[in-house]
């Protein structure tokens, strides 16, 4: 028994002294890392701080889909943040409107963009962040398109402590019950789209319609089709006779349009988005649908028209982020579209739109900070000051970090009136972000620590 | 929805639907059981048929013309592929054949991304079959009717070269026995290579066929290769009348829980395979001892 107390009295005594000398090294490990420079005590290292700022130049990763269902989306969204990240570093006077301290790069250091494929899946995107911040200790993340992707690079952030400036996003949660202190959007979503297009609908259809729902098998697809759904019922008296529910990639829509077909619907909500919306327009137009049903888009889709023609898109109502034709009425538009057409030979989607708005605003809101430290930037985000953009003035509401913007209400035009081979949509309206937005609290948005 | 309508119009989906898979799956299947090579390229050769239609058309405008010429240039990508690498990987062990042919598909999709883009092209149906045809319990495109009808005949072109040739009987005799088939002094290796370049093109021009149905993207072999497998599973591997009925009996399980809720359509697929592998291990028409 003695032997026994002896035995663990020095067994301790030992692993004491090892553990003490242990957490001194480990103490002074982080001190001898850090340059003296940045080593200010309210700043302290996190993340790829201050590492990832230390160069001539700052790296983001972009994660976007360029294979699989949304790809051709993805493509168009990388172009809108290449073209950002060049006018960036020339102090393009585009974006010195949007962020006027930015001069050939934002606080000395040039921007550059690595790219990799997330084929809209969230283990690719995540992954891939992780390469980039191991390998070039990039200050922040973008790239969406699937808002499952989103949620997860969302989560990322938060974990890493790296801004994540949210894409192509259409889902509640991104800024609703997934919410993070360290991810910004700045596009329109589910909840702003349902209540500036549901009343269009009951305007132009009146009330107690039938409508069949069409909804991707994931967050966005779930939360649109819920957002549009509490509207339509709620204020205009419209019932969902049938919500076919199909995953993300379905090609052949046949058995969702027989059911619909047998669902007595007056309207179709088509809340697909990629290539899930082309095919299951084009095929809800072979199986005879359409037009007898109206086809309604709540969340509109970059190229949709292109690609399935303006027979199928013509008097079809979307709500959406950005039309190029806004040029006429914002003169930052204006300036937007011509530069990108001039580098890319087509007018930009509203993929491009956004991609391009999250990076000026991003410029804008570091160099408005003095500092690449991400609690300061996060700040500056949240001190909610209100900044030009393409579609007017807009402002972040600091509670769940999503821009206060306008949604806009297209609708398809027929062949004959297109002015131009991109003249598919008009501009319906333009209706003001403040009154289509939840509760800052509704979604259950709780945004977590800076540090 | 679930109603006497809406039934019948789900069961002629699942026909069609059920028809396609056969075609594909009688590809993969032969193949399988000749040479003993799970070839996870079908996909692949699947959406090259769709795009070297595409092109045809594009070209002469004629849909005929695409079809001949699309499954043609198919077959010649399944000979050169059998030529070029596979015949190498016939003795090597089963997970390096299905590498470098998972490895091939891959490079056949990335390549036609890089041609063409991901961007989806569509094939307009022939203009004969445009529109759409009312068959009292719906109304149904008509252009899918008639790509049963095609599927159907081409089927039945398959059926009469395996059974009705001598070409198709040593191929028939291969699926049971190659070794034997080979010591009676028969040229199995070129026979080997016909058998490749005829199953790729029965996805070949199942993916032509498809094109104006769904339009053509570089990934859309993905999700029918997975379903293909399924159908081999369900209806015996090697065996051609299993194809046709696995493709069906696919077919009509996807639409018909469709009626009741989408979600489960895959779900309820994937247990009718489980119920064949534990009761009819060799699948449903499939027999013991094949390859």
């Amino acid at each position: 028994m003695s032997f026994n107390d002896n035995n663990r009295a020095g067994l301790s005594r030992r692993t004491l002294l090892h553990a003490g000398a242990g957490l001194a090294g480990s103490m002074m490990l982080p001190v001898s890392i850090i340059s003296p420079a940045s080593a200010a005590s309210d700043q302290p290292a996190m993340g790829t701080w201050p590492a990832g700022s230390q160069g001539d130049t700052v790296y983001i990763g972009a994660t976007v889909p360029r294979t699989g269902a949304y790809a051709v989306q993805g493509e168009d969204e990388l172009k809108g943040m290449q073209l950002a990240v060049e006018h960036i570093n020339e102090g393009n006077d585009l974006l010195k409107q949007i962020a006027p301290k930015i001069d050939k790069g934002v606080l000395g250091k040039k921007v550059e963009l690595i790219v990799a494929d997330s084929a809209a899946k969230p283990n690719n995107a995540v992954q891939s962040q992780q390469t980039f911040i191991n390998d070039k200790k990039i200050i922040a993340m973008t790239g969406a398109t699937s808002s499952a992707v989103a949620v997860a690079l969302n989560k990322f952030a938060q974990r890493e402590k790296i801004l994540y400036l949210v894409a192509i996003s259409g889902s509640n949660d991104t800024t609703g019950k997934d919410c993070a202190r360290y991810s910004f959007r700045q596009c329109v979503y589910g909840e702003t789209c349902a209540n500036a297009i549901g009343p269009v609908l009951v305007k132009n259809f009146g009330k107690g319609k039938k409508a069949a729902f069409m909804t991707p098998d994931y967050t966005y697809g779930h939360t649109v089709t819920k957002s549009v759904n509490d509207y339509l019922t709620s204020q205009g008296g419209w019932e969902m006779v049938t919500n076919q529910i199909s995953p993300l990639g379905t090609q052949d829509f046949s058995q969702y349009l027989t059911n619909i077909a047998n669902s007595g619907a007056e309207f179709i909500v088509n809340v697909n988005w990629g290539r899930d919306a082309v095919l299951s327009v084009q095929q809800a137009k072979q199986f005879g649908l359409t037009p007898t049903m109206k086809m309604v888009i709540p969340y509109q889709i970059p190229f949709l028209a292109k690609e399935v023609g303006p027979d199928l898109t013509e008097g079809v109502f979307a709500a959406t982020d950005f039309w190029w034709t806004m040029e006429d009425k914002f003169p930052l538009a204006k300036a937007f579209v011509e530069s990108f057409q001039k580098k890319y030979n087509y007018r930009p989607e509203w993929g491009a739109e956004n991609a391009y708005m999250q990076f000026a605003i991003w410029a804008r809101m570091v160099s408005e900070a003095g500092t690449f430290y991400p609690p300061d930037v996060i700040k500056q985000y949240e001190k909610g000051e209100t900044f030009p953009s393409m579609v007017g003035d807009v402002k972040f509401r600091p509670e769940d970090h999503q821009l206060i913007r306008p949604v806009v209400i297209v609708r398809g035009k027929a062949a004959k009136d297109m002015k131009n081979e991109e003249d598919f949509w008009d501009v319906v309206e333009i209706v003001p972000g403040e009154g289509l937005m939840q509760k800052p609290d509704a979604f259950g948005c709780q945004l977590g620590d800076y540090t | 929805m679930i109603n006497w309508a809406n039934f019948i119009s789900q069961c002629f989906n699942g026909l069609v639907l059920g028809a396609l898979l056969a075609l594909i799956s009688s590809g993969l299947t032969i193949i399988y059981g000749t040479l003993g090579v799970l070839n996870l390229a079908h996909g692949a050769m699947f959406m090259l048929g769709g795009y070297a239609g595409w092109v045809a058309y594009d070209y002469t405008g004629s849909f005929i013309v695409a079809l001949i010429a699309g499954s043609l240039f198919v077959m010649l990508v399944g000979v050169l592929m059998e030529r070029l690498i596979i015949r190498y990987f016939y003795t090597r062990p089963q997970e390096d054949q299905i590498l470098v042919t998972f490895g091939l598909g891959i490079v056949f999709v990335e390549a036609v991304r890089f041609f063409f883009g991901s961007l989806s092209k569509t094939v307009p149906p022939p203009a004969l079959f445009q529109g759409i045809t009312n068959l009292g319990f719906m109304v149904y495109p008509t252009y899918r009717l008639a790509s049963l009808g095609i599927v159907t005949v081409a089927l039945l072109a398959l059926y009469l070269v395996l059974y009705r040739t001598r070409i198709g009987m040593i191929v028939r005799a291969g699926i049971e026995d190659s070794v034997m088939v080979g010591s009676l002094g028969i040229d199995v290796y070129k026979v080997f290579m016909l058998v490749f370049g005829i199953g790729a093109m029965a996805a070949g021009f199942a993916g032509i066929v498809n094109a104006p149905v769904v339009s053509i993207a570089p990934d859309v072999g993905e999700a029918i290769l997975v379903q293909t497998f399924v159908v081999v599973v369900i209806g015996g591997v090697g065996s051609f009348p299993g194809a046709l009925l696995g493709g069906i009996i696919a077919g009509e399980i996807i639409s018909i829980t469709s009626m009741f809720n989408p979600g489960y359509a895959y779900v309820m697929l994937f247990v009718a395979m489980t119920l064949v592998l534990v009761f009819r291990p060799h699948g449903l028409l499939g027999t013991a001892g094949r390859e």
